[in-house]
């Protein structure tokens, strides 16, 4: 439960230096409208990727495919049997419900028969309190909401970690403690990271490549080196500079 | 001065009050309360075509709920929100087919606002076993419910399988409408789904807590309405639903930390 028997090749699994995902020309269709169009990348294991790009360019319907949760064509190949965990950008039900992070943790844990060590160790390397397991999400800081939710995800000590705007709601000491946390997380763990991500500070400073998507790729590749101000104002279709992009999409 | 009332649809109401409690726990948090009237009009041309026939009105109610679980099953596997109108073109073409179909008065009256006639020792046998085996499916599915009202791709990042899981709950839904059907009618018996819930949620913190009082707020309804009716001498279904309403209201008075 929770992980993906992947269509590989298995001779290719022994291979040290294979990819933990390939992306080849994939295109997502809702009815008559393109989400995605000829996307293609690569990840190592281990590597952070930072997804960027404007409102509708495609990036939660990129995680979405990666999950398998929406019809696509071309190739999505995992290695191996990943575990995928994931980190919604927010929730669907209202906050405000008598639901406590202990709820949410038992239900993942109860779904796939995992003991309370497991929940244990999954709160003990975000540090959540007891008191911020037992409060209702509702009354919960922004912050402490999320690392709520990555917890969640680090439940079954998955392989991957995919990421929707995990700071969306949150202020700027908290996306700070968010950040830091995944990168202690990737780095203790040799965690695979997929976020899509408004920060570009976030983006020079902890992902190993960037996608930059707007329906289509317009770069992929070191942050350094493939996020140019040209390449910027493509994506955006303003004049902006590297650096300036923090939340251009909340103004 | 003592109060007679019949046993086995006072076990049978209580019990499924108590079961309208859990899933209507879990309609509020989905979102759905208002599903609850949605289907027990559905329910109401299946009555109608049962009383044509001759066959236990149960029966037709049950073919027309089933029909009704699926139709919300797809609608919400293609929306997220059902639309505003198409709720009210379900609800208000389903009342008026049945209104239609149901000959006398007296038909239609006790398909809208129910009132038992008799429950045998077999039918109470049924009911509670077809309950027991819905309190069961309920506990068993509470996690993958959470998770996949919480968030979608978050329960099936988690290994939960959603349609699927939506799907047996609105089945169960439907089960609980049929039985609320017999001693609350067509009109009132969403307010059993709708109503315990509500209380429970002002008055609790946690799942497990809200579960249990929204089932006890249901069943606590049911308990007074019955004694209520019997000694004023009340339509049965009316005095449950203004009971539980109370509930609500003294629930108000706890103030949410």
């Amino acid at each position: 439960m929770g992980k993906y028997i992947l269509d590989t090749c298995p001779v290719m699994l022994d291979t040290e230096y294979m990819s933990i995902l390939s992306v080849q020309n994939l295109k997502v269709t809702f009815e008559d409208r393109v989400a995605l169009d000829g996307v293609s990348f690569e990840l190592e294991p281990g590597e952070t990727l930072a997804i960027i790009g404007p409102n509708g360019s495609g990036k939660t319907v990129l995680l979405r495919a990666l999950l398998r949760m929406v019809p696509y064509t071309g190739r999505i190949q995992w290695a191996g049997d990943v575990n995928l965990g994931y980190v919604p950008q927010k929730i669907d039900a209202d906050r405000h419900l008598p639901v406590t992070f202990r709820n949410l943790l038992s239900a993942k844990a109860e779904v796939n028969s995992w003991s309370g060590e497991e929940i244990s160790r999954a709160v003990r390397s975000v540090s959540l309190s007891d008191k911020i397991l037992t409060t209702p999400v509702g009354h919960l800081s922004g912050g402490q909401f999320q690392r709520g939710l990555v917890a969640l995800a680090l439940l079954g000590n998955p392989s991957v970690l995919l990421l929707d705007e995990p700071t969306a709601s949150v202020d700027v000491r908290g996306e700070e403690q968010i950040y830091e946390l995944l990168h202690r997380l990737s780095e203790e763990r040799r965690l695979t990271t997929i976020l899509v991500s408004h920060d570009m500070s976030f983006v020079y400073q902890y992902a190993d490549q960037v996608l930059c998507l707007n329906r289509e790729r317009v770069c992929w590749g070191v942050p350094r080196e493939v996020l140019t101000t040209e390449t910027l104002n493509r994506l955006y279709n303003s004049p902006m500079r590297p650096y300036e992009h923090q939340h251009a999409e909340d103004h | 001065m003592l109060y007679t009332f019949e046993i086995y649809p006072l076990l049978l109401a209580l019990t499924t009050a108590g079961l309208a409690g859990v899933v209507g726990s879990f309609a509020l948090m989905k979102r759905m309360s208002l599903a609850g009237d949605v289907m027990s009009h559905v329910a109401l041309p299946g009555l109608a075509i049962a009383v044509l026939f001759r066959v236990h009105p149960l029966w037709g109610g049950a073919a027309a709920l089933l029909l009704g679980s699926l139709l919300i099953w797809q609608i919400e596997r293609r929306t997220t929100v059902m639309s505003d109108s198409a709720i009210g073109v379900v609800f208000a073409a389903a009342l008026a087919l049945g209104a239609l179909l149901l000959q006398t008065q007296e038909e239609l009256i006790d398909a809208l606002f129910g009132g038992f006639s008799t429950v045998t020792l077999s039918g109470l046998i049924l009911g509670l076993l077809a309950i027991g085996l819905a309190l069961i499916i309920m506990y068993r599915l509470r996690g993958h419910l959470l998770l996949g009202l919480f968030s979608p791709e978050l329960a099936h990042s988690s290994g939960v399988r959603v349609d699927r899981v939506n799907l047996i709950y609105f089945l169960v839904f439907s089960l609980t409408i049929l039985l609320g059907l017999q001693f609350l009618g067509a009109i009132l018996v969403g307010a059993l789904i709708i109503v315990p819930a509500a209380v429970g949620r002002q008055l609790t913190h946690t799942l497990g807590n809200f579960l249990i009082v929204s089932a006890l707020a249901g069943m606590i309804s049911v308990g007074l309405g019955f004694f209520l009716s019997a000694v004023y001498h009340l339509a049965l279904g009316p005095t449950i639903v203004v009971v539980a309403s109370v509930l609500f209201g003294l629930s108000l008075f706890k103030k949410k930390e």
